[in-house]
């Protein structure tokens, strides 16, 4: 790996971060926890390694991008109008009427949102057909889905893991983003995790444990995959820290879906700006 | 396939899938391990390349259905009706209708047809449900022929069409030649005294009624109502017009089903009468079909009686 590469890549994901805290803030609602702790594989995925067409977002063979825990979206936004999906000013829509950027994406109103999704599970299931449709129609294209560790709680993703392991799909890759928290509390006391990766091994993935901020590991994961067209399905059991990049967000409960206030807000940006 | 034969308007589907399936690479056949069931086996075994089984896994099925047409192809999710409304009802809501995807829902055991299952199989509420949803098509046709058909517009016509089909057999009403659009009933019989506005399997009891009722000097007009939404309020508002006297018949709860899609055109039209036959708001049990239908009072004497109480 080029060190430029990387670390373009590694000043891109808190350029991201700071566009969707400032969403956030400009929108006084949505979710900076989890946006930020899926930041780093957000920016690998759209920067490096899915096959994408910005000026065409509907190009058939494109690689698909599914948004699972869809309320994390404005980090997926903040990459999307950094690639030219659409004019930077929507960016300060976030959430307002008449917007293309919902409080939770919306496939029909966001030029390269490849599913509506917001009801937590169901992206995974929605990402399963779409590379399901890929092996029916002979194409190569692959499809990636970021679900979280809480939305892991819903029996769909599992009945859609099944199914990637059934029709061998190993143009699938199911990221999870294991920040250890969700709404109401840490993942391990509302519903125990247990050992996700064995978990996904004994439903017939190929497993790969790493940490989701290390842009370097990140990449060589996604080459690893890119190679193993073995009939396996993907699971990147990426362990991250909830909130990463602002102090008093790490490992918070508090800021799964709260806006920042304008301190807050300043500290906050002073704090992700000075990381380079 | 001779008027008067007694078939299910679930081999219709399973009939036409075939010949769809055929001449459309794009049209892929859903299953969730009630394939044999729900007439798919013929499908299945002509074409297993365009078909996919998720097992026992609705919503799942559904979720699969969004992705799939998102990639072009028009996926046919088939199950039993209960499921393929209730069971997966978010998923149709969320990931089919809120995004308007070309989805469509082959339903078998719709209505009370599931029978002896019980009220667990017994569908009742499913197109009311579905109704509510926007962008959702909801289809209920009355014989083996309109099944067929009604499934190739289906096809042929973008958006998410729900379709509803019986597990026991009911008369052939239509001739081969009898062309069906979604949305818009087919006029079985012209009357003046009184309408009568069905689907599904109780057409077949509306005629019946209709001829008792010619032969007591009342004539009605009976409505094909096979498309509950998008309502054919055109030929609602003529019944009004015309005729201002409506039953409404349908194996389905009285709430929210055909005779409240009715209701509904008839109380903004301000005038008018309808009387509801249907479930009524209650759940069913292990007992023939038509025995169930009679508990309900979903019958040729009942029709007859409510039309003439309102003539």
């Amino acid at each position: 790996m080029e060190d430029e590469k990387l670390l373009t890549l590694e000043k891109t994901a808190y350029e991201l971060r700071k566009i969707a805290l400032t969403m956030i803030y400009e929108a006084q609602s949505g979710h900076p926890g989890g946006a930020f702790s899926s930041a780093e594989l957000v920016t690998a995925l759209y920067f490096s390694e899915l096959n994408i067409r910005p000026e065409d977002p509907k190009w058939e063979d494109r690689d698909r991008f599914v948004m699972s825990k869809g309320h994390v979206c404005p980090i997926q936004y903040a990459a999307l109008g950094r690639l030219g999906y659409f004019a930077e000013e929507h960016l300060h829509t976030l959430r307002k009427e008449g917007s293309i950027l919902q409080g939770h994406p919306d496939m029909k109103k966001c030029p390269g949102i490849d599913i509506s999704t917001g009801s937590l599970g169901q992206g995974v299931s929605c990402a399963v057909g779409m590379a399901l449709g890929a092996k029916l129609s002979n194409k190569d294209f692959r499809v990636f889905t970021i679900a979280g560790d809480g939305e892991m709680n819903e029996g769909i993703i599992w009945e859609a893991m099944m199914t990637a392991y059934k029709y061998q799909l190993d143009n699938f890759t199911l990221i999870l983003d294991n920040n250890g928290l969700q709404l109401d509390g840490p993942c391990s006391s509302i519903m125990p995790p247990l050992d996700m990766s064995k978990k996904a091994a004994a439903f017939g993935f190929d497993t790969y444990d790493i940490d989701g901020h290390n842009m370097a590991e990140i990449l060589e994961t996604f080459e690893k995959i890119r190679n193993a067209k073995n009939g396996k399905p993907k699971f990147i059991n990426a362990k991250t820290i909830k909130g990463k990049g602002v102090d008093f967000m790490e490992n918070s409960l508090d800021w799964h879906g709260a806006a920042p206030n304008d301190e807050q807000y300043a500290n906050a940006m002073a704090q992700l700006e000075g990381r380079f | 396939m001779e008027k008067g034969k007694l078939i299910p308007t679930r081999d219709g589907f399973g009939d036409e899938i075939v010949e769809l399936g055929r001449n459309n690479k794009d049209i892929v056949v859903l299953d969730v391990d009630i394939g044999k069931s729900c007439k798919t086996k013929k499908f299945s075994s002509t074409l297993p390349e365009q078909h996919i089984n998720v097992g026992i896994a609705e919503q799942n099925a559904a979720g699969v259905a969004a992705g799939l047409a998102t990639t072009g192809k028009i996926p046919f999710v088939v199950t039993y009706a209960v499921f393929g409304s209730l069971r997966m009802c978010e998923q149709i809501r969320q990931e089919i209708c809120y995004p308007n995807l070309n989805v469509k829902f082959a339903c078998s055991h719709g209505g009370v047809t599931p029978a002896n299952d019980g009220a667990s199989h017994q569908a009742i509420e499913d197109m009311g449900v579905l109704r509510t949803i926007p962008n959702m098509s909801v289809i209920m046709p009355a014989d083996y022929v309109s099944a067929r058909k009604l499934c190739k517009a289906a096809a042929e016509t973008y958006g998410p069409m729900f379709l509803r089909f019986t597990r026991d057999a009911v008369p052939v009403i239509y001739d081969e030649s009898q062309e069906f659009e979604i949305g818009k009933a087919i006029q079985l019989r012209d009357g003046k005294d009184v309408a009568i506005i069905a689907n599904g399997d109780t057409v077949r009891l509306a005629i019946s009624a209709a001829e008792v009722l010619a032969g007591e000097g009342i004539s009605a007009r009976i409505l094909d109502m096979h498309t509950i939404k998008p309502l054919d309020n055109e030929a609602v508002d003529a019944c009004i017009r015309e005729i201002g006297k409506i039953v409404t018949v349908e194996d389905h709860n009285i709430i929210n089903g055909l005779g409240s899609a009715v209701c509904e055109r008839v109380a903004e039209a301000g005038c008018g009468v309808v009387r509801r036959i249907g479930i009524q708001d209650q759940f069913g049990m292990s007992a023939p079909y038509e025995r169930l239908l009679a508990i309900n009072g979903i019958t040729v004497d009942n029709i007859v009686a409510q039309a003439k109480s309102i003539c």
